[in-house]
């Protein structure tokens, strides 16, 4: 537990309430964050951009899953339909300037249409209603050859700019920096405004919600518009860091692995999506290093129980994901002589209410 | 009269938790319902608060039928409720969960939200302000940060009451206040329920088991057994009333 000194009723309306001492770190890392190119090569910046990538997508789905508690297992479908979108609409001629949003636009209508089993469904039944979504994208995606180019896949053109072209590397690293860095700062203002609150409402309780006039429909088709809208931007930012999409790329394996994401990085904050981005590009290059010393050579069944272990170690032992224990141990050093064993034990609820 | 039922009636698959059951509520009163478990209190309440729909009957608040007025439009018309196993946002702050209810008398949109203009900055001070108000009013103020899973019981029922303060409600429905309980918990919920309706001009209609609150702050009380009224009127007549006592007692 961390008190605030409030000088003001503005100061719990900051972005972060305790000034510079809370913020100061974000500049440290934003700062690294711009200075990477120079000292990395070609690949890790390729990394790095991927990175960037997934955690705007995870974004996207943090404010699914984390802040309304909507599961949803389809968002490889939003990705499929941000990259495609944007492809097709530079192909038609639009600059990527346009067709990014365009795209990120018509993601999240098709996300709010998409949301709406999601008015009736729970849980798991959800999860499954989106799983189908997926699937349904996904074989949509093989078949209308017309804009998406069926299972030969689509190339996608390059971006140019003032006359130049922009290159894969650096520049678009800069480019999803800045991407990132918005969708982070949207979704950050979302969650301190009303809206987020009505989407946290939902998640806890949404029978209270709606006793204190939340219309909790409406909060839960905003939350899909708003997931489709950031994983949308992700999508076709992934189409051009990739140069080069088809239909299997966007299979429920991608959800899933989105879902590892936000589970590992830590459920809940915005933070974990960054971590658990960071986890899920850095983990199979890691396996790879593994496989290297081992004497058998690739050893493709390591990838994935690696995932399975971790994700059993983390739900046992760190249900906040890697966010949960970035907190305990900044937590550790804050409250350095007087830390007690336990302080951060979880607290048993009560139980909840029988539900009419 | 603030709220009117009138021969209010619904049916669970044949048996009758409401039956036709009419009463009035006058502004500015402490009305209670009392009755042994099952009897139909907190159906009233789903009723009111448009959870459940009346199989027959009407209800009518401040002058408007609300009858066939969607559950999520009853706070905006200014009805607020608690309920009896607390429906607090566990994960949130206090500040949180009564920030939430201010919720209806939020005017900014999703666009202005995610862009944080200060319009939401003007209003979220508002906001700020309203819940500090309350947390004055209810003696929160050591809890402010507390995720309400870390908060005693007592303390959770305080803020559920708060919430439902923040949406600047006409009428108060209280869903068994001091179950959960202790004797000191209790005694400080009577001053509450006193200080809701004596300083902040808000109606209240609550259920309620524990006699002595009952008698302690009720203006009227209506006691029911099995879906219907079996007396109606002040308190002490009520709760001595030889049928009530038989509902509770047995012969």
């Amino acid at each position: 537990m961390r008190y605030v000194l409030r000088t003001s009723y503005r100061q719990d309306t900051r972005l972060f309430k305790e000034g510079l001492p809370q913020y100061g770190w974000y500049l440290v890392w934003l700062a690294l964050a711009l200075v990477a190119p120079l000292f990395l090569g070609v690949h890790l910046v390729s990394q790095l951009t991927f990175i960037l990538i997934f955690a705007i997508a995870g974004i996207g789905y943090q404010i699914l899953l984390g802040y309304t508690g909507l599961l949803s297992l389809g968002q490889a479908a939003f990705l499929a339909i941000g990259a495609y979108a944007c492809v097709f609409l530079e192909k038609q001629g639009l600059h990527f300037a346009l067709a990014l949003p365009a795209a990120a636009l018509l993601t999240g209508v098709v996300g709010a249409v998409l949301g709406l089993p999601a008015l009736r469904l729970k849980g798991l039944y959800l999860a499954m209603a989106t799983m189908a979504i997926g699937f349904i994208v996904e074989e949509v995606a093989a078949r209308w050859t017309f804009v998406t180019g069926g299972n030969s896949g689509a190339s996608v053109p390059r971006i140019e700019a003032f006359g130049y072209v922009l290159s894969r590397d650096v520049p678009f690293y800069f480019l999803c920096l800045a991407l990132c860095i918005a969708s982070l700062w949207f979704a950050a203002n979302i969650l301190r405004s009303p809206t987020g609150r009505a989407m946290a409402a939902v998640r806890d309780s949404d029978i209270a919600a709606q006793s204190i006039g939340v219309e909790v429909a409406q909060v839960k088709t905003k939350a899909f518009a708003l997931s489709a809208f950031f994983t949308g931007i992700a999508g076709a930012l992934m189409a051009h860091k990739l140069s080069f999409i088809s239909p299997e790329q966007f299979t429920l394996h991608l959800s899933i692995e989105l879902l590892l994401m936000i589970l590992i990085g830590g459920i809940g904050s915005l933070r974990g999506v960054v971590f658990g981005a960071a986890f899920l590009v850095a983990m199979p290059e890691l396996i790879a290093e593994i496989e290297r010393m081992l004497p058998g050579g690739s050893q493709p069944a390591l990838r994935p129980m690696a995932f399975g272990l971790l994700l059993v170690l983390v739900m046992l032992f760190e249900p906040r994901g890697i966010n949960g224990l970035v907190e305990k141990i900044t937590g550790y050093f804050r409250l350095m002589p007087l830390y007690r064993k336990g302080m951060f034990a979880r607290q048993r609820g009560f139980a909840k209410s029988e539900r009419w | 009269m603030l709220l009117e039922a009138r021969e209010l009636s619904v049916s669970f698959g044949g048996i009758k938790a409401v039956d036709s059951i009419s009463f009035a509520v006058e502004p500015g009163e402490i009305f209670t319902i009392i009755g042994p478990n099952g009897a139909g209190k907190t159906t009233i309440f789903n009723l009111v608060s448009r959870i459940y729909n009346p199989t027959g009957g009407e209800i009518v608040f401040d002058g408007r039928p609300i009858t066939r007025v969607p559950p999520q439009a009853i706070a905006r018309m200014g009805i607020a409720r608690t309920f009896q196993n607390i429906e607090l946002f566990d994960h949130a702050s206090v500040i949180d969960n009564l920030l939430v209810g201010c919720h209806i008398r939020s005017r900014t949109n999703l666009l202005a939200d995610m862009l944080f203009l200060p319009v939401v900055q003007r209003q979220e001070e508002t906001f700020r302000r309203k819940v500090e108000e309350i947390i004055e009013f209810l003696e929160l103020e050591h809890h402010r940060e507390a995720t309400i899973g870390s908060l005693a019981y007592g303390i959770r029922k305080v803020v559920e009451i708060g919430r439902a303060l923040a949406l600047e409600p006409k009428l108060l429905l209280l869903d068994e206040p001091s179950s959960g309980l202790n004797p000191e918990e209790t005694d400080d919920m009577v001053h509450w329920i006193r200080d809701i309706r004596d300083d902040l001009g808000v109606t209240i209609i609550m259920v309620e088991h524990d006699m002595s609150l009952v008698r302690r702050v009720s203006d009227r009380v209506l006691a029911m057994e099995s879906g219907r009224i079996i007396a109606l009127g002040a308190p002490d007549a009520v709760v001595s009333d030889p049928q009530v006592v038989r509902a509770y007692l047995g012969d």
